[in-house]
Protein backbone atom coordinates (compact mmCIF):
# COMPACT_ATOMS: atom_id res chain seq x y z
CA UNK A 1 0.00 0.00 0.00
CA UNK A 2 1.36 3.33 -1.00
CA UNK A 3 1.42 5.91 1.77
CA UNK A 4 0.66 9.49 1.11
CA UNK A 5 3.73 11.79 1.12
CA UNK A 6 1.79 14.10 3.37
CA UNK A 7 1.51 11.44 6.10
CA UNK A 8 4.85 12.50 7.57
CA UNK A 9 3.69 16.07 7.70
CA UNK A 10 0.63 15.01 9.65
CA UNK A 11 2.75 13.02 12.08
CA UNK A 12 5.09 15.98 12.52
CA UNK A 13 2.13 18.30 13.03
CA UNK A 14 0.71 16.09 15.78
CA UNK A 15 4.10 15.85 17.49
CA UNK A 16 4.64 19.59 17.11
CA UNK A 17 1.34 20.25 18.84
CA UNK A 18 1.82 17.67 21.59
CA UNK A 19 5.40 18.64 22.37
CA UNK A 20 4.64 22.12 23.74
CA UNK A 21 1.18 21.29 25.03
CA UNK A 22 2.35 18.26 27.03
CA UNK A 23 4.66 20.11 29.43
CA UNK A 24 2.15 22.94 29.74
CA UNK A 25 -0.61 20.49 30.67
CA UNK A 26 1.72 18.73 33.09
CA UNK A 27 2.62 22.03 34.74
CA UNK A 28 -1.07 22.96 34.93
CA UNK A 29 -2.02 19.64 36.52
CA UNK A 30 0.92 19.91 38.92
CA UNK A 31 -0.12 23.40 39.93
CA UNK A 32 -3.71 22.27 40.46
CA UNK A 33 -3.03 19.04 42.30
CA UNK A 34 0.25 19.29 44.15
CA UNK A 35 1.54 22.82 44.50
CA UNK A 36 1.08 24.23 48.00
CA UNK A 37 -1.01 27.24 47.11
CA UNK A 38 -1.11 29.89 49.77
CA UNK A 39 -2.73 32.86 48.12
CA UNK A 40 -2.97 36.23 49.78
CA UNK A 41 -3.69 39.84 48.97
CA UNK A 42 -0.04 40.78 48.54
CA UNK A 43 0.88 37.61 46.70
CA UNK A 44 -1.90 38.17 44.21
CA UNK A 45 -1.06 41.84 43.73
CA UNK A 46 -0.38 42.87 40.15
CA UNK A 47 2.72 44.89 40.86
CA UNK A 48 5.46 42.79 42.32
CA UNK A 49 8.57 44.78 43.08
CA UNK A 50 8.14 45.44 46.76
CA UNK A 51 6.56 48.84 46.49
CA UNK A 52 2.85 49.38 46.70
CA UNK A 53 1.25 50.77 43.60
CA UNK A 54 -0.41 54.12 44.11
CA UNK A 55 -3.26 55.71 42.22
CA UNK A 56 -4.65 54.69 38.87
CA UNK A 57 -2.63 53.58 35.89
CA UNK A 58 -5.28 54.88 33.48
CA UNK A 59 -4.32 58.56 33.51
CA UNK A 60 -4.01 61.10 30.70
CA UNK A 61 -0.64 62.66 30.21
CA UNK A 62 0.36 65.51 27.94
CA UNK A 63 2.11 64.52 24.76
CA UNK A 64 4.82 67.17 24.34
CA UNK A 65 6.37 65.76 21.24
CA UNK A 66 3.93 67.16 18.68
CA UNK A 67 5.26 70.68 19.33
CA UNK A 68 8.75 69.51 18.46
CA UNK A 69 7.31 67.88 15.37
CA UNK A 70 5.71 71.10 14.14
CA UNK A 71 8.72 73.30 14.87
CA UNK A 72 11.01 70.76 13.23
CA UNK A 73 8.88 70.85 10.07
CA UNK A 74 8.92 74.63 9.98
CA UNK A 75 12.59 75.25 10.55
CA UNK A 76 14.23 72.16 9.13
CA UNK A 77 12.14 70.54 6.41
CA UNK A 78 11.19 73.93 5.03
CA UNK A 79 14.88 74.80 4.55
CA UNK A 80 15.42 71.63 2.54
CA UNK A 81 12.64 72.63 0.15
CA UNK A 82 13.52 76.32 0.05
CA UNK A 83 17.02 75.80 -1.34
CA UNK A 84 15.99 73.96 -4.56
CA UNK A 85 13.10 76.41 -4.84
CA UNK A 86 15.51 79.36 -4.82
CA UNK A 87 17.91 77.68 -7.27
CA UNK A 88 15.16 76.85 -9.79
CA UNK A 89 13.18 80.03 -9.16
CA UNK A 90 13.70 81.72 -12.57
CA UNK A 91 12.67 78.67 -14.55
CA UNK A 92 9.51 77.82 -12.61
CA UNK A 93 6.02 77.81 -14.09
CA UNK A 94 3.19 79.72 -12.43
CA UNK A 95 1.58 76.49 -11.20
CA UNK A 96 4.76 75.32 -9.48
CA UNK A 97 5.23 78.77 -7.95
CA UNK A 98 1.70 78.73 -6.56
CA UNK A 99 2.12 75.20 -5.19
CA UNK A 100 5.31 76.29 -3.41
CA UNK A 101 3.52 79.34 -2.01
CA UNK A 102 0.71 77.15 -0.63
CA UNK A 103 3.31 74.91 1.00
CA UNK A 104 5.04 77.92 2.57
CA UNK A 105 1.70 79.34 3.70
CA UNK A 106 0.85 76.11 5.51
CA UNK A 107 4.17 76.19 7.34
CA UNK A 108 3.89 79.88 8.19
CA UNK A 109 0.45 79.19 9.60
CA UNK A 110 2.04 76.57 11.82
CA UNK A 111 4.70 79.06 12.91
CA UNK A 112 2.05 81.69 13.68
CA UNK A 113 0.07 79.12 15.68
CA UNK A 114 3.14 78.05 17.67
CA UNK A 115 4.04 81.70 18.27
CA UNK A 116 0.54 82.40 19.58
CA UNK A 117 0.74 79.38 21.85
CA UNK A 118 3.93 80.81 23.35
CA UNK A 119 6.10 77.89 22.30
CA UNK A 120 8.86 80.16 21.07
CA UNK A 121 9.34 82.01 24.35
CA UNK A 122 12.23 80.69 26.38
CA UNK A 123 11.12 79.89 29.91
CA UNK B 1 11.61 0.34 54.23
CA UNK B 2 13.99 -0.76 56.90
CA UNK B 3 17.34 1.05 56.86
CA UNK B 4 19.34 -2.18 57.20
CA UNK B 5 17.62 -3.79 54.24
CA UNK B 6 18.17 -0.63 52.31
CA UNK B 7 21.91 -0.52 52.87
CA UNK B 8 22.07 -4.26 52.15
CA UNK B 9 20.33 -3.67 48.83
CA UNK B 10 22.60 -0.75 47.96
CA UNK B 11 25.62 -3.00 48.52
CA UNK B 12 24.14 -5.33 45.93
CA UNK B 13 23.79 -2.45 43.52
CA UNK B 14 20.07 -1.88 43.98
CA UNK B 15 19.14 1.69 44.65
CA UNK B 16 15.93 2.31 46.56
CA UNK B 17 14.35 5.63 47.37
CA UNK B 18 11.19 7.10 48.75
CA UNK B 19 8.90 9.51 46.96
CA UNK B 20 9.60 12.02 49.70
CA UNK B 21 13.35 11.76 49.22
CA UNK B 22 13.00 12.02 45.48
CA UNK B 23 10.81 15.08 45.89
CA UNK B 24 13.22 16.71 48.33
CA UNK B 25 16.19 15.81 46.15
CA UNK B 26 14.57 17.66 43.28
CA UNK B 27 13.61 20.57 45.49
CA UNK B 28 17.00 21.09 47.06
CA UNK B 29 18.79 21.06 43.72
CA UNK B 30 16.62 23.66 42.05
CA UNK B 31 16.47 26.48 44.54
CA UNK B 32 16.17 29.76 42.69
CA UNK B 33 17.27 32.81 44.65
CA UNK B 34 15.62 36.17 44.34
CA UNK B 35 17.87 38.62 42.55
CA UNK B 36 17.98 41.23 45.20
CA UNK B 37 20.84 42.83 47.11
CA UNK B 38 20.80 45.51 49.74
CA UNK B 39 24.40 46.44 50.46
CA UNK B 40 27.99 45.25 50.26
CA UNK B 41 27.03 41.60 50.95
CA UNK B 42 25.33 41.67 47.57
CA UNK B 43 28.75 42.03 45.95
CA UNK B 44 29.84 38.79 47.60
CA UNK B 45 26.56 37.23 46.50
CA UNK B 46 27.28 38.30 42.92
CA UNK B 47 30.79 36.86 43.22
CA UNK B 48 29.31 33.59 44.46
CA UNK B 49 27.14 33.30 41.41
CA UNK B 50 30.03 34.03 39.03
CA UNK B 51 32.50 31.62 37.49
CA UNK B 52 35.10 31.55 40.26
CA UNK B 53 32.77 30.29 43.00
CA UNK B 54 30.02 29.06 40.69
CA UNK B 55 26.79 28.69 42.61
CA UNK B 56 25.48 26.89 39.53
CA UNK B 57 27.08 23.72 40.90
CA UNK B 58 24.25 23.67 43.44
CA UNK B 59 21.47 24.32 40.96
CA UNK B 60 20.99 27.85 42.17
CA UNK B 61 22.45 29.97 39.40
CA UNK B 62 19.08 31.19 38.20
CA UNK B 63 18.67 34.44 40.07
CA UNK B 64 15.11 35.46 39.40
CA UNK B 65 14.30 39.16 39.19
CA UNK B 66 10.67 38.45 40.08
CA UNK B 67 9.54 37.19 43.48
CA UNK B 68 6.92 35.08 41.70
CA UNK B 69 9.61 32.75 40.40
CA UNK B 70 11.97 32.65 43.36
CA UNK B 71 12.27 30.11 46.18
CA UNK B 72 15.03 31.63 48.22
CA UNK B 73 15.52 35.12 49.52
CA UNK B 74 19.11 35.98 50.33
CA UNK B 75 18.87 39.07 52.51
CA UNK B 76 22.28 40.41 51.54
CA UNK B 77 23.02 43.56 53.45
CA UNK B 78 21.80 46.19 55.85
CA UNK B 79 18.04 46.39 56.07
CA UNK B 80 17.08 49.95 56.84
CA UNK B 81 13.77 50.65 58.43
CA UNK B 82 12.67 52.33 55.24
CA UNK B 83 13.50 49.22 53.23
CA UNK B 84 12.10 46.65 55.65
CA UNK B 85 8.43 46.86 54.51
CA UNK B 86 9.54 46.32 50.91
CA UNK B 87 11.67 43.31 51.86
CA UNK B 88 8.77 41.76 53.73
CA UNK B 89 6.38 42.47 50.89
CA UNK B 90 8.77 40.79 48.46
CA UNK B 91 8.96 37.81 50.79
CA UNK B 92 5.17 37.67 50.94
CA UNK B 93 4.98 37.68 47.18
CA UNK B 94 7.23 34.66 46.79
CA UNK B 95 5.39 31.38 46.24
CA UNK B 96 5.61 28.54 48.75
CA UNK B 97 7.83 26.78 49.65
CA UNK B 98 10.24 29.62 50.33
CA UNK B 99 13.40 29.97 52.34
CA UNK B 100 15.45 32.85 53.68
CA UNK B 101 19.18 33.17 54.18
CA UNK B 102 20.20 36.12 56.35
CA UNK B 103 23.58 36.97 54.91
CA UNK B 104 26.03 38.95 56.98
CA UNK B 105 26.04 40.70 60.31
CA UNK B 106 23.64 43.41 59.18
CA UNK B 107 20.86 41.10 58.07
CA UNK B 108 21.26 39.08 61.27
CA UNK B 109 21.42 41.86 63.82
CA UNK B 110 22.10 45.24 62.27
CA UNK B 111 25.83 44.56 62.40
CA UNK B 112 28.14 47.57 62.63
CA UNK B 113 25.17 49.84 62.05
CA UNK B 114 23.14 48.36 64.89
CA UNK B 115 23.18 51.63 66.85
CA UNK B 116 21.85 53.55 63.87
CA UNK B 117 18.38 54.97 64.35
CA UNK B 118 17.31 53.83 60.92
CA UNK B 119 18.67 50.29 60.87
CA UNK B 120 16.53 47.22 61.41
CA UNK B 121 18.22 45.03 64.00
CA UNK B 122 17.81 41.78 62.15
CA UNK B 123 15.40 40.71 59.44
CA UNK B 124 14.31 37.74 61.57
CA UNK B 125 12.14 40.16 63.53
CA UNK B 126 9.65 40.07 60.67
CA UNK B 127 10.23 37.00 58.50
CA UNK B 128 11.34 33.47 59.43
CA UNK B 129 15.03 32.98 58.62
CA UNK B 130 16.32 29.49 57.82
CA UNK B 131 20.07 30.04 57.75
CA UNK B 132 22.13 32.82 59.29
CA UNK B 133 25.66 33.47 58.03
CA UNK B 134 27.92 35.67 60.13
CA UNK B 135 30.56 37.82 58.49
CA UNK B 136 31.03 41.38 57.37
CA UNK B 137 30.65 40.57 54.58
CA UNK B 138 30.74 36.76 54.52
CA UNK B 139 33.03 35.34 51.87
CA UNK B 140 31.49 33.48 48.94
CA UNK B 141 32.55 30.21 50.57
CA UNK B 142 30.43 31.14 53.57
CA UNK B 143 27.42 31.77 51.35
CA UNK B 144 28.01 28.44 49.65
CA UNK B 145 28.19 26.83 53.08
CA UNK B 146 24.92 28.46 54.03
CA UNK B 147 23.46 27.24 50.81
CA UNK B 148 24.58 23.68 51.50
CA UNK B 149 23.13 23.96 55.00
CA UNK B 150 19.84 25.02 53.48
CA UNK B 151 19.99 22.12 51.05
CA UNK B 152 20.52 19.74 53.94
CA UNK B 153 17.58 21.30 55.73
CA UNK B 154 15.35 20.87 52.69
CA UNK B 155 16.57 17.31 52.27
CA UNK B 156 15.67 16.39 55.84
CA UNK B 157 12.20 17.89 55.76
CA UNK B 158 9.44 15.34 56.29
CA UNK B 159 6.45 16.00 54.10
CA UNK B 160 3.98 14.50 56.55
CA UNK B 161 3.61 14.57 60.30
CA UNK B 162 3.74 17.41 62.79
CA UNK B 163 7.20 18.60 61.67
CA UNK B 164 6.27 19.05 58.04
CA UNK B 165 7.40 22.31 56.43
CA UNK B 166 5.33 25.43 56.80
CA UNK B 167 3.97 25.44 53.27
CA UNK B 168 2.22 22.10 53.83
CA UNK B 169 0.48 23.26 57.00
CA UNK B 170 -2.93 24.56 56.01
CA UNK B 171 -3.21 26.88 59.01
CA UNK B 172 0.20 28.52 58.58
CA UNK B 173 -0.16 32.09 57.38
CA UNK B 174 0.61 32.79 53.75
CA UNK B 175 1.74 36.33 54.42
CA UNK B 176 3.53 38.05 57.23
CA UNK B 177 2.27 41.43 58.40
CA UNK B 178 4.12 44.39 56.97
CA UNK B 179 5.15 47.04 59.50
CA UNK B 180 4.13 50.64 59.05
CA UNK B 181 6.26 53.73 59.50
CA UNK B 182 5.58 55.03 62.99
CA UNK B 183 6.69 58.20 64.66
CA UNK B 184 10.03 56.83 65.86
CA UNK B 185 10.19 53.23 64.74
CA UNK B 186 8.43 50.66 62.63
CA UNK B 187 5.05 49.71 64.03
CA UNK B 188 5.11 47.01 65.32
CA UNK B 189 8.86 46.85 66.02
CA UNK B 190 8.83 43.08 65.52
CA UNK B 191 6.47 40.23 64.74
CA UNK B 192 5.91 38.61 68.14
CA UNK B 193 4.72 35.37 66.52
CA UNK B 194 8.12 34.61 65.04
CA UNK B 195 10.53 36.64 67.12
CA UNK B 196 10.76 37.31 70.85
CA UNK B 197 13.42 39.55 72.38
CA UNK B 198 16.00 37.41 74.17
CA UNK B 199 15.88 37.39 77.95
CA UNK B 200 18.58 39.59 79.33
CA UNK B 201 20.62 37.74 81.96
CA UNK B 202 21.10 39.99 84.96
CA UNK B 203 23.64 39.21 87.60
Amino acid sequence: METSPYLFLTVFLVIAILFPLGPLALAWIWAKKFSPAKPGAQKNATYECGLESKGDALIQFKAQYYLYGIIFLIFDVETIFLLPFAVAFTGLSVGAFLAMMVFLLLLVEGLAWAWMKGVLTWK
Amino acid sequence: MDEGLRSELSKQGIFTTKLEELYNWGRKNSVWPLQFGLACCAIEMIATSMARYDLARFGAEVFRPSPRQADLMIVAGTVTKKMAPQVIRLYNQMPEPKYVIAMGACAISGGPFKQGYNVLKGIDRYIPVDVHIPGCPPRPEALIHAFMTLQRKIDEQKLTGPNRPRHLVADAPSEFPIPEFGEHDLVPPSNPKIWQPPERARA
